[in-house]
């Protein structure tokens, strides 16, 4: 007990507190993993499909506009985010799981800050999407993708894809708040993807895009993960809107979808 | 003093008033039982006090800590246990623990020997690392209040803790129960829609009735406030509420929720 009422008092040891118990939530979910890993086989035969069917046929008849760069090398990232992104949107279904059962009532009742739950869950998605950066660097050696293997480099892609899956996992979070059932979420869900895969920079660049288009893949996350991620895995190509300015567009973004995920998750015990 | 105390303690959703102006002490160590049929608001009740759910007026104290103005210490002195089946099927059992020992900021030295005397304690250290999916129903509930009473909470809340078990699995869950209140005088407030259980399990136990208390007392003071012999606590409810037992406004999504516990636990 006075051990406690010290923690709240002092504010290095309450974030330490806070950075732990965010990740144990995190963790928890990499030991589901590790207990089930078939989810994340499956979810590597649609980016494995992506490459190797549509890259290779788009690669063979260069009706995609790359520069410089063999259409395979520039889709190959965009490939990466997109399977990041669609592991991280369908991740708030857990949310839905839990509190059809009761899991996460026992979560709200324990005392862990709600910012802690919701950034737990995001990066536990971040981990999950890490499994996706190892299939497409497979793949990418296998199709013969001149890759950047500078350890800086990886670190980038590292923290970058976490970051990115975490942020889209904060907004599934918020989806999965608001809508309550399965079928709607699933439905939201697609619905929600394919805009944000088509319109951004993932499978071919901004600039042939209709002037409309290219409003929209501006204000869209994903399309600063593609570039950071362009940059970072390819040797030789430079950033188009600069590496800082990608990585604090997906920072702001996950912290502003973590607050609000943190702010809606008591309304799944009601 | 009371360890659980609530005052005028109401909640509405739109034009239900779920809990209806509810004044009632909880004494220390006592095993505290609320009656009901389901849609009383017993659940919302325990949803009020363990911070879940806020409510729309009155106030309430638990372990001395008000539930509205100072819930993260309310958390930390209570354990509780949903009433759906809440343990993670996809972890094992002593995963399930660790998680909350983390969680309950049981010191690092402490984690390992309480998870293990919490499993022993509900008869589950064979089980500890088989996945959770592959227990019976009887054993997730035991688990499940392993897991609640890690950090040895001064207030245990169990909602429905017998729901859809078999009658066997239930008096071992009964057992423990009585032996955690005897053991660690924890103080325990349980839901049940089960006369037969309250009459078994606990020392106190109040009668809600659309929101209300309409009886609160030692069961067989209740009996005996009635009369005549061979009176069961149900005589008592019906007494009390001119309601039958069963057959009380169960919404579809409840019963579905239902079935789908019982069918887990099958």
């Amino acid at each position: 007990m006075a051990k406690s009422t010290y923690a709240r008092k002092n504010p290095f040891l309450s974030i330490a507190s806070f950075v732990q118990k965010t990740l144990v939530i995190a963790e928890l979910e990499v030991r589901k993993l590790r207990h089930d890993p078939t989810e994340l086989l499956i979810r590597a035969v649609q980016p494995a499909l992506w490459l190797v069917v549509f890259g290779e046929v788009f690669t063979s008849v260069h009706a995609i506009p790359t520069g410089q760069l063999p259409y395979i090398d520039f889709i190959a990232p965009g490939i990466l985010a997109q399977s990041a992104l669609f592991i991280a949107i369908f991740s708030g279904m857990t949310i839905i799981w839990e509190r059809d059962l009761g899991i996460i009532h026992k979560f709200l009742v324990s005392p862990t800050p709600r910012e802690a739950l919701a950034l737990g869950k995001a990066l536990s998605g971040g981990v999950r999407a890490l499994s996706q950066a190892v299939v497409i660097y497979i793949l990418a050696v296998i199709l013969g993708v001149q890759m950047n293997w500078n350890p800086l480099g990886l670190l980038g892609v590292l923290v970058l894809v976490i970051l990115a899956a975490a942020a889209f996992c904060a907004f599934s979070l918020i989806i999965a708040f608001l809508v309550k059932t399965r079928e709607r979420f699933m439905g939201i869900g697609q619905l929600l993807t394919m805009p944000f895969f088509f319109a951004s920079n993932a499978i071919y660049p901004i600039s042939i895009m209709p002037k409309w288009l290219q409003v929209i893949a501006r204000g869209n996350p994903l399309t600063y993960e593609v570039d950071a991620l362009r940059t970072l895995m390819l040797p030789g190509v430079t950033s188009t809107y600069g590496l800082g300015t990608d990585f604090g567009v997906l920072f702001l973004a996950m912290t502003v979808l973590v607050i609000i995920a943190a702010q809606l998750y008591p309304r799944a015990a009601t | 003093m009371a360890v659980i105390e609530t005052s005028n303690l109401t909640r509405r959703f739109g034009n239900l008033t779920a809990v209806d102006k509810l004044t009632m002490l909880v004494e220390p160590g006592d095993i505290f039982g609320l009656l009901g049929p389901n849609g009383a608001g017993k659940t919302t009740v325990i949803k009020m006090l363990t911070t879940l759910l806020r409510p729309t007026s009155g106030s309430a104290l638990v372990a001395g800590f008000s539930i509205t103005r100072h819930p993260a210490q309310v958390r930390k002195s209570i354990g509780y246990v949903p009433q759906m089946l809440s343990a993670d099927g996809s972890l094992t059992g002593y995963e399930n623990l660790w998680v909350f020992a983390r969680l309950y900021d049981v010191p690092r030295a402490e984690r390992e020997e309480r998870a293990h005397r919490a499993l022993a304690f509900m008869g589950l250290e064979d089980a500890a690392d088989k996945l959770v999916r592959t227990y019976s129903g009887g054993m997730i509930r035991r688990l499940e209040i392993a897991q609640s009473i890690l950090h040895q909470p001064t207030v245990l809340f169990l909602d429905e803790p017998t729901i859809g078990l078999d009658p066997l699995a239930r008096k071992v869950v009964w057992e423990h129960i009585m032996q955690l209140q005897e053991r660690y005088g924890t103080t325990i407030l349980m839901t049940t829609h089960l006369m037969e259980e309250a009459d078994q399990l606990c020392h106190t136990v109040a009668i809600m009735h659309r929101g209300k208390i309409v009886a609160n007392g030692p069961p067989d003071e209740l009996k005996a406030a009635i009369g005549g012999r061979r009176t069961t606590l149900e005589d008592v409810f019906v007494h009390y509420t001119g309601d039958v037992l069963q057959d009380m406004g169960e919404s579809y999504r409840e019963t579905s929720r239902t079935r789908r516990t019982a069918r887990r636990l099958g």
